[in-house]
């Protein structure tokens, strides 16, 4: 083999052709799953059409920017369950790393020369933009109901559903430095995505929480999903919300930190703990 | 001094998980274009030490240098000249064998004419140019790991490091994973690290590394270690080596 000349790379075109690889692999298995597409749909969507619908005389929502006017509940719970998508997506791809390290395709991609922050970054990356066709799918079928979302509230939210399926994909990154063993769905859903999900803004205004709890209220608040919910609510009404824009960014950068130093084979945590495959 | 180095070179290397030692100081050489067995029991270290060589995490003690550039030091230049098969399937089952390997290509930034040309090359050297378009699902398990070899060469590694990887197969596939690898190393002048528990893969002029326990209790040519056990097989010296331990080498 060592006649053959290499055209190889590791300069700023490698690191494009190894993510643009990445890419292309997590967007091919993505489309071989058609049932994990479908079951990421229709979770939101039943929250949507049943418990918005069944909820809807029950909970009312006065006028709370970023709305001009009284919305339908269905209308206020719409950005939560998009974003919703995107945590359940979050979850979903660090189990598989940790599945992935199991079997060995997260070792195959450690051995490539590119750091591994690239690698952890383009992985990260490759999750969002799956996400992201999923929410805009989610979108697209709700907009059938009584959503109201301005047309151009759908190219606004483009970042904003970025940098939200960043953050919750680098708090799953870091879950899957932690987890050593693949363990089940539900203690994901019980000790992450649940209490996520309902301590935030997504199924009801926080000055509705305040009303209940003051306590919870203040959960609610610093619950990092709460902000990412905030900011796509935002941005799909046009408009901008800076504290949950810098919430959401600070979050993605010290998870996502602490996920590449937890990869790090020199100070991570995999040495110390028998590792992947032992 | 890079000029005449190992292709890898493992010195004094010990790790240890919390209490437990998996590697007590390790010392290991493969040559140039040369093929090394790496023989012990499961458990005995030898994921370990791929583990560490492939650098998913550091070594504590020692060092690894391979084609004399220090893997912590210069991790990327290391890792580039080095393909690996692990001993866990590592192929997604849902993709072709072609995407497979391009992906695998792009992880070593290839892209393109020369990574189309490279696989097609590869994947007739490993006699399965006719699976390209086929998932891999539908493969069987000796043509799964002729695809991981093929895979483990597209950056036209120097150095390919092998963790048991005829375990679970048949004879006859068995008998051509060793054939493509041992042609490689002739043919291709590849040095090859082959970590294995069964003997029959050994051949009397291969150097031998015994590892138990996380130690390296014997080292040399594999006839000279069967010689030294008073004429018996390597399986035989094997087990004298190791009379203590509660596996049975086959």
């Amino acid at each position: 083999m060592s006649d053959v000349t290499l055209h190889r790379t590791i300069g700023i075109g490698g690191y494009g052709v190894c993510l643009a690889g990445i890419i292309k692999r997590e967007l091919l298995k993505f489309l071989n799953q058609k049932e994990r597409f479908l079951s990421a749909l229709v979770r939101p969507l039943i929250w949507l059409f049943i418990f918005a619908a069944g909820f809807r005389n029950t909970l009312g929502v006065s006028i709370i920017p970023p709305y001009e006017t009284y919305v339908l509940y269905e209308a206020y719970v719409t950005p939560g369950l998009a974003v919703m998508i995107q945590l359940f997506a979050g979850m979903q791809s660090s189990l598989s790393m940790v599945y992935d390290r199991e079997v060995g395709s997260m070792r195959v991609l450690l051995t490539s020369p590119f750091p591994r922050w690239s690698l952890l970054l383009a992985k990260l990356f490759a999750g969002v933009i799956v996400s992201v066709v999923q929410v805009y799918v989610f979108l697209f079928i709700a907009s059938f109901w009584d959503i109201d979302i301005p047309p151009l509230g759908y190219v606004v939210a483009l970042p904003a559903f970025v940098l939200s399926g960043l953050m919750l994909g680098s708090i799953g990154l870091l879950m899957s430095s932690q987890i050593k063993q693949l363990e089940n769905f539900a203690s994901v859903m019980n000790f992450a995505i649940f209490p996520m999900f309902f301590a935030s803004s997504a199924l009801y205004p926080l000055w509705r929480m305040r009303e209940a709890s003051e306590t919870l209220y203040w959960i609610c608040l610093f619950n990092p999903f709460t902000h990412t919910v905030e900011l796509v609510r935002f941005a799909l009404y046009l408009q901008f919300e800076p504290t949950s824009f810098v919430v959401v960014v600070a979050v993605t950068l010290v998870t996502f930190a602490l996920s590449a130093l937890a990869y790090d084979p020199g100070r991570g945590m995999l040495g110390r703990r028998g590792g992947p495959g032992e | 001094m890079i000029h005449d180095s190992p292709a890898l070179e493992i010195t004094q290397v010990s790790h240890r998980f919390g209490a437990r030692k998996a590697l007590d100081d390790v010392t290991l050489r493969v040559g140039r274009g040369q093929f090394t067995a790496l023989l012990g029991p499961n458990g005995a270290g030898k994921t370990t030490l791929f583990s560490i060589i492939t650098r998913l995490y550091s070594n504590r003690s020692g060092h690894v240098r391979i084609f004399g550039r220090d893997l912590q030091r210069e991790p990327s230049a290391a890792l580039a000249e080095m393909g690996v098969v692990f001993q866990t399937r590592t192929l997604d089952l849902d993709l072709t064998v072609r995407q497979n390997l391009g992906y695998h290509a792009s992880l070593h930034g290839m892209a393109g004419r020369v990574a189309r040309a490279r696989i097609e090359h590869l994947l007739a050297r490993v006699g399965l140019s006719d699976r390209a378009k086929d998932k891999v699902r539908t493969l069987s398990g000796g043509q799964s790991r002729r695809i991981e070899i093929a895979r483990s060469l597209i950056h036209a590694p120097r150095l390919l490091l092998l963790d048991e990887a005829t375990v679970g197969l048949d004879l006859a596939s068995r008998a051509d994973i060793v054939r493509i690898v041992r042609d490689l190393v002739r043919e291709d002048g590849l040095s090859v690290l082959w970590a294995t528990h069964i003997f029959d893969e050994v051949e009397p002029a291969d150097s031998v590394y015994v590892l138990h326990s996380g130690k390296i209790i014997a080292q040399g040519r594999s006839d000279e270690i069967s010689a030294k056990a008073d004429g018996a097989s390597l399986a035989e010296a094997f087990r004298a080596l190791t009379e203590n331990s509660p596996e049975i080498a086959r």
